[in-house]
């Protein structure tokens, strides 16, 4: 925004292309500026949180091209061409995703703040650890700082998600946009 | 109302009231939110901790027509921040006593012309000697504060103290330090503020107590209850953080936005959250025990002094409730307890988990250790002796009337840890490991609830009503922040109604909307707001017997059918109840006797820890939690609330340290101040008895506070277990541990054998 | 949030190439920025003094990890996952593999390079203890070509490096002849994860019938910089582990460190941990060397 409040052009700034939950974005901002501020303020996909700008809380994890990153940390430049994943993609035509069922039956989030970032570290060590020990849980969290919770419930939480999944038979889509859980 | 009856929804761990949005990313946090036009406001703060403000200039590279700039000038009311003692501005007005005080306020629209123009101000001090500890403090030269520094002071005292001494037979000394603690919700402070003459100023942002911010504004802009208007947003994380600091951060957004003419938003970023907010009073406690032959306790005498910052802010509540837990669960006929809390230059101290009970339970626990050490008894064995009963009275001559089972969790917490094995284990194996293995345990209460008459000046107006959709909405000024607000007061209403927990929602968090149930704090949601829902959703029943046709018992259908009955024929239909103190009960705030507290929840914590001899690190290694607190309410929200009061527990005793330099924080960064991580919490073993409170929602006592009061002289008591040596003072990091263990070793010798 | 994106330029030229054109034609003008974690913390910080970077991210050449029968060569660009995922590294240096898992978060790992971790000099890199222990050599290459670096020779001072304003760290090397040497890694941080070192201690060592013929000892946050410690090395070669020997060893290791106070831990800690370390390895060496 420039001093008389108006929107600053985007023509001075060259596009970046990538896709966010499968749908193709592209952005004319500057290429520094945090792939964070980007999904947050000119996608306003504001379910990914800023905790610290450190990278030490993890709350600002996202998915980018199957691995899990702080998205702090990362200049939107650097996300040419990426698919990208975020909290908001995690729930699949209305139902909500098995981690997320299982993060509401076993409590693993509180204030809900850390839970994005927490969801997405969580999706990740699934994706390629389906059955993970306690020790691969802690690991795969441990970038993912919790004050409410004393992490419990979230390991537990993961824990269910991974055998639910084991059992889950292929799902339909489904037409409706409201969450319910199952 | 029956606290023993069979229930639906109290009790069932029904999901989350606000889980899915959390889950979907949908919740919305302060700064998730726009308003048209918005500004962004930041603060101009003081570098100096105590000094008179010589000089304020503006760089003139900078265009400061584009910005709006606030200073107590511009302040319409008063340039206090309302809350006990008026004490602290709004906006410093020629001197300044803490590092990081608010000086000026700038607003703009570009949030990078913000950052450039808070450095082109330029303020010039003419420096004071600061205080920085709390001896330093207790000089009284400087004074810095008042009229000898001293925010706040209590002296209770039961029986003959000063007689005890010569009839002992063992008398055991002690001092025992807590440091400072950060919070570190992982939503930093954040609000947005509008500003017009129709509305008056309204306040959306991350805080506990819309009434509190409500109190602060009126006085700040002197404007009447319909011109200011507060609205919690979803709120990431608060422990107390959020108690008091958003009054202070409501003003200058508001401020800006009055004189902007434009909504502004503040939001803190995490190293100025760090730098500039409330943390916990660090303390001094000094433990002087007379006991007998026996190990009886005869005599204690405590002094115990906390350091509450430049500002007075809640230094003198705080202070309350260490007194009152200063003494421990056990039976003492005399007791003396001198505390103060003494102003420093630092940034003033606030609320926090616990809210004084952790430093005084820490130094009571603690002690109680280095007594059985002193006297050649078990620890276990001492606090046996000790432990108060029903029909015993405790330090402030309250008469334990509820039945009372401290021997009971005892038992239960050595059992599930299998203490003494692991003990005798330990002793042997330690001698052969660089690894040292202890167990140590504390016992402790919490008191639910405001002190003493706290909970009549609050005065608490709290019911629900009914929608035209037919919902039934709760109204409280009470707020989620994680910690199951939401839910269980639906669970409450939905199972005094007799009708479904989705037939049930909560009035937004306004109030505008919502009438003042009293702040979010001290463990008193479900225990008193929950009564009083329960006796609103009674009421409520009762009316529709008598106006709607309304039959006993009724189906959830007739009493939404009766509901539709009665707004057809009188409109509004809402039921609202005011706090009313149990009977009999008395105290007497000045010589601190009687009924301290409506309800304590008790509970017996066990740690097993590791000491790493060549890093010197302690590690916590298991955890067991046993707890009465009158009623769960909701097993996995209850469960969540002691596991997570744990974890900042063990962060207080082993990682959370705020390192001060002249008045700074300089480790004001999440990299530098400590938390454990997903890594470091062992397993945590959590247990509940529970004895129905009658005066507490369907029987709950509180629980929020409880957990953070054990954990660290649970912890140290096991520290001093696995290798002998005593330590008084937390957080207990790895280099004071080689301070006790190695430090006296010249460091060519060898370490291992 | 205190950086401005649009004070920086960034830009990504995608090819070796091309990077190394751009550093020769504005020596000391660009930064290189591969994963961006500790560049990145700066931006975040207001503090990156950085006006010009030059992304390092997707150029293949700069992530491969390269396996010959005398060396492991991996690209600077690589990521601390790419290493612990890599089954050479993981079996034949296990040490680094071990720092790579303690660097930060799964989040941290998969942007963290190793080039980035030796380029931004801390005297806490996490890889270092590592690398010196197993004698890596540095490639460095520009326009003007590739030259080769001990490791151990890298670091000139407290964030100060022998690269040109025109060169890149382009792989390090390492040689595959540790596979009989017992090993060491030990980091102590502020808690289990996400902690930088106050103190860690990487050591290498060949035992032949109770005599050490070989060792390498790497130490972080003992010195401005990750150091070799070649004073206790020098005590330790040609000896048998007997007690004189480890004392003679303390003594060597804590008249050649320099630890320091700072926000983390004290010079005192560091010094006393870094020789409890020393003879916690040196135990294990003499407990294992006692089997054949």
């Amino acid at each position: 925004m420039n001093a008389n409040g108006e929107a600053r052009t985007d023509a001075l700034w060259p596009a970046i292309r990538f896709t966010v939950n499968g749908e193709s974005r592209s952005v004319n901002v500057p290429p520094m500026k945090r792939l964070l501020d980007v999904l947050r303020e000119d996608l306003h996909l504001t379910g990914t949180k800023e905790g610290c700008g450190e990278g030490e809380c993890g709350s600002c994890s996202v998915r980018m091209n199957d691995e899990l990153v702080n998205s702090c940390l990362v200049p939107v430049l650097q996300a040419e061409g990426a698919e990208i994943q975020t909290v908001e993609g995690l729930a699949l035509d209305g139902e909500l995703h098995p981690l997320q069922e299982a993060f509401l039956e076993n409590g693993g989030a509180q204030c809900g703040i850390c839970t994005p970032g927490m969801l997405m570290a969580a999706a990740q060590l699934l994706a390629h650890s389906p059955h993970p020990s306690e020790a691969e849980i802690r690991e795969g969290l441990a970038g993912n700082l919790c004050r409410c919770t004393g992490f419990a419930r979230i390991f537990e939480s993961v824990a269910a998600a991974a055998v639910a999944a084991e059992s889950e038979p292929a799902k339909e889509p489904v037409m409706e946009q409201t969450y319910h859980a199952r | 109302m029956n606290t023993h009856a069979t229930t639906r929804i109290v009790g069932a761990p029904v999901p989350r009231k606000e889980g899915v949005d959390k889950l979907v990313g949908r919740a919305c946090y302060v700064d998730d939110m726009e308003r048209e036009g918005m500004w962004y406001g930041a603060t101009v703060r003081s570098t100096i901790p105590r000094g008179l403000i010589r000089s304020i200039a503006f760089d003139r590279r900078i265009d400061w027509s584009q910005f709006t700039v606030v200073t107590a000038a511009d302040i319409p009311g008063e340039n206090i921040i309302q809350l006990i003692i008026a004490d602290q501005p709004c906006l410093a007005d020629g001197k300044v006593n803490h590092c990081e005080e608010p000086i000026l306020l700038l607003a703009h629209p570009d949030k990078h012309k913000l950052r450039e123009a808070l450095g082109g101000v330029k303020i010039e001090y003419d420096p004071l000697p600061p205080v920085f500890t709390i001896e330093e403090s207790e000089r009284q030269d400087p004074i810095v504060w008042g009229a000898d520094n001293l925010l706040k002071s209590f002296l209770l005292e039961k029986g003959d103290v000063d007689s005890a001494w010569s009839r002992a037979a063992h008398i055991v000394e002690g001092e025992y330090r807590t440091g400072a603690q950060e919070h570190l919700y992982i939503e930093n402070q954040g609000v947005i503020a509008e500003y017009s003459a129709e509305d008056g100023v309204t306040v959306w942002g991350s805080l506990q107590c819309p009434y509190y911010v409500f109190k602060a504004l009126r006085g700040v802009f002197d404007l009447p209850e319909d011109k200011v208007r507060v609205i919690q947003t979803e709120t990431g994380g608060a422990f107390g953080g959020k108690e008091d600091y958003p009054s202070v951060l409501a003003c200058h957004a508001a401020l800006l936005a009055k004189k902007s003419g434009h909504p502004v938003k503040m939001v803190y970023d995490r190293m100025e959250d760090l730098a500039a907010t409330t943390k916990r009073h660090p303390a001094r406690v000094r433990h002087r025990t007379a006991l007998d032959k026996d190990g009886k306790l005869l005599a204690m005498e405590i002094h115990l002094d906390t350091d509450g910052g430049a500002y007075a802010t809640l230094s003198s509540t705080v202070l309350s409730r260490a007194t009152l837990h200063s003494t421990g669960p056990y039976l003492c006929p005399s007791v003396r307890v001198r505390a103060r809390s003494w102003a420093t230059n630092l940034v003033p101290y606030g609320a926090f988990r616990g809210f004084g009970a952790p430093q005084a339970v820490f130094a009571m626990e603690r002690h109680m250790d280095e007594i059985a050490a002193a006297l050649g008894l078990d620890p276990v064995e001492l606090r046996r002796r000790n432990f108060l009963h029903q029909g015993d009275t405790n330090a402030t001559e309250q008469l334990m009337r509820e039945p009372m089972f401290l021997d009971q969790l005892l038992d239960r917490a050595l059992q599930e840890s299998d203490y003494h094995a692991k003990r005798s284990q330990f002793a042997r194996e330690n001698a052969r490991n660089p690894i040292k293995r202890g167990m140590g345990l504390a016992a402790f209460y919490h008191g639910s609830g405001f002190t003493g008459s706290g909970e009549v000046y609050l005065n608490s107006l709290a019911g629900v009503d009914v929608t035209p959709q037919g919902k039934v909405r709760v109204l409280v000024s009470n707020t989620e922040f994680g910690q199951g607000t939401n839910t269980v007061l639906t669970q409450i209403a939905a199972e005094a109604l007799g009708i479904e927990y989705s037939d049930v929602i909560m009035a937004a968090p306004d109030t505008d909307m919502v009438p003042n149930s009293g702040p979010t704090v001290a463990s008193r949601t479900s225990m008193v707001v929950g009564r009083l829902i329960e006796r609103a959703c009674l009421q409520l029943i009762a009316l529709l017997c008598e106006r709607a046709g309304l039959g006993a018992p009724h189906t959830r259908e007739e009493f939404l059918a009766a509901c539709a009955r009665y707004r057809a024929a009188h409109g509004e239909l809402s039921s609202l109840c005011r706090y009313e103190a149990p009977p009999g009960i008395y105290w007497d705030d000045q010589k601190y006797h009687g009924e301290a507290y409506g309800a304590y929840a008790w509970a017996v914590y066990v740690a097993q820890v590791a000491v790493d001899t060549v890093t010197y690190s302690a590690e916590v290694e298991n955890f067991w939690a046993v707890q009465e607190v009158g009623r769960v309410l909701h097993p996995v929200l209850a469960a969540g609330q002691i596991e997570g009061g744990i974890a900042q527990g063990i962060g207080y005793a082993l990682y959370e340290k705020v390192v001060l330099a002249d008045g700074r924080m300089t480790n004001n960064q999440m990299t530098n101040y400590i938390m454990p991580t997903a890594e470091d919490v062992p397993p945590i073993h959590v247990y509940f008895e529970q004895i129905p409170f009658r005066h507490g929602g369907y029987g709950a006592k509180g629980i929020g506070e409880l957990p953070h009061d054990g954990p660290a002289p649970a912890i140290l008591n096991a520290i001093r277990d696995a290798t002998g040596v005593s330590f008084t003072a937390i957080p207990l990091l790895p280099e004071n541990l080689y301070a006790g263990l190695a430090a006296h070793q010249p460091v060519e010798e060898p370490a291992l054998p | 949030m205190r950086g401005n994106a649009e004070m920086h330029e960034l830009v990504a030229p995608g090819s070796l190439g091309a990077v190394l054109d751009l550093l020769a034609a504005e020596p000391g003008q660009w930064t290189p920025i591969a994963g961006g974690t500790e560049l990145m913390v700066a931006f975040s910080a207001g503090r990156l003094n950085a006006a010009k970077l030059v992304s390092l991210w997707g150029i293949p050449d700069l992530r491969t990890i390269e396996v010959t029968p005398e060396s492991v060569a991996i690209g600077a660009a690589a990521t601390f996952l790419d290493l612990r995922k890599h089954a050479v590294v993981a079996a034949e240096f296990p040490l680094l593999a071990k720092a790579a898992s303690w660097i930060g978060s799964i989040a941290n790992q998969g942007r963290a390079t190793l080039g980035g971790n030796l380029v931004n000099g801390s005297p806490a890199a996490d890889s270092s203890p590592a690398l010196l222990a197993y004698d890596a050599e540095i490639e460095i290459v520009s326009v003007r070509g590739r030259r080769k670096v001990p490791y151990s020779e890298f670091h000139l001072g407290y964030k100060r490096n022998v690269l040109a304003a025109d060169e890149l760290l382009y792989a390090i090397h390492l040689p595959r002849r540790f596979a009989r040497h017992r090993q060491y890694l030990r980091k102590v941080g502020t808690r289990r994860a996400m902690a930088i070192a106050k103190v860690a201690l990487g050591a290498s060592a060949l035992l032949q019938q109770g005599v050490i013929r070989e060792i390498r000892l790497g130490a972080a946050s003992l010195a401005p910089y990750p150091m070799r410690l070649k004073q206790t090395e020098a005590a330790l070669l040609g000896q048998a582990l007997t007690r004189e020997t480890v004392l003679a060893a303390r003594r060597a290791l804590l008249s050649e460190v320099q630890p320091i106070d700072d926000i983390r831990s004290t010079a005192e800690y560091r010094r006393r941990v870094a020789v409890n370390l020393l003879e916690e390895f040196l135990l294990e060496l003499r407990r294992e060397g006692s089997r054949p």
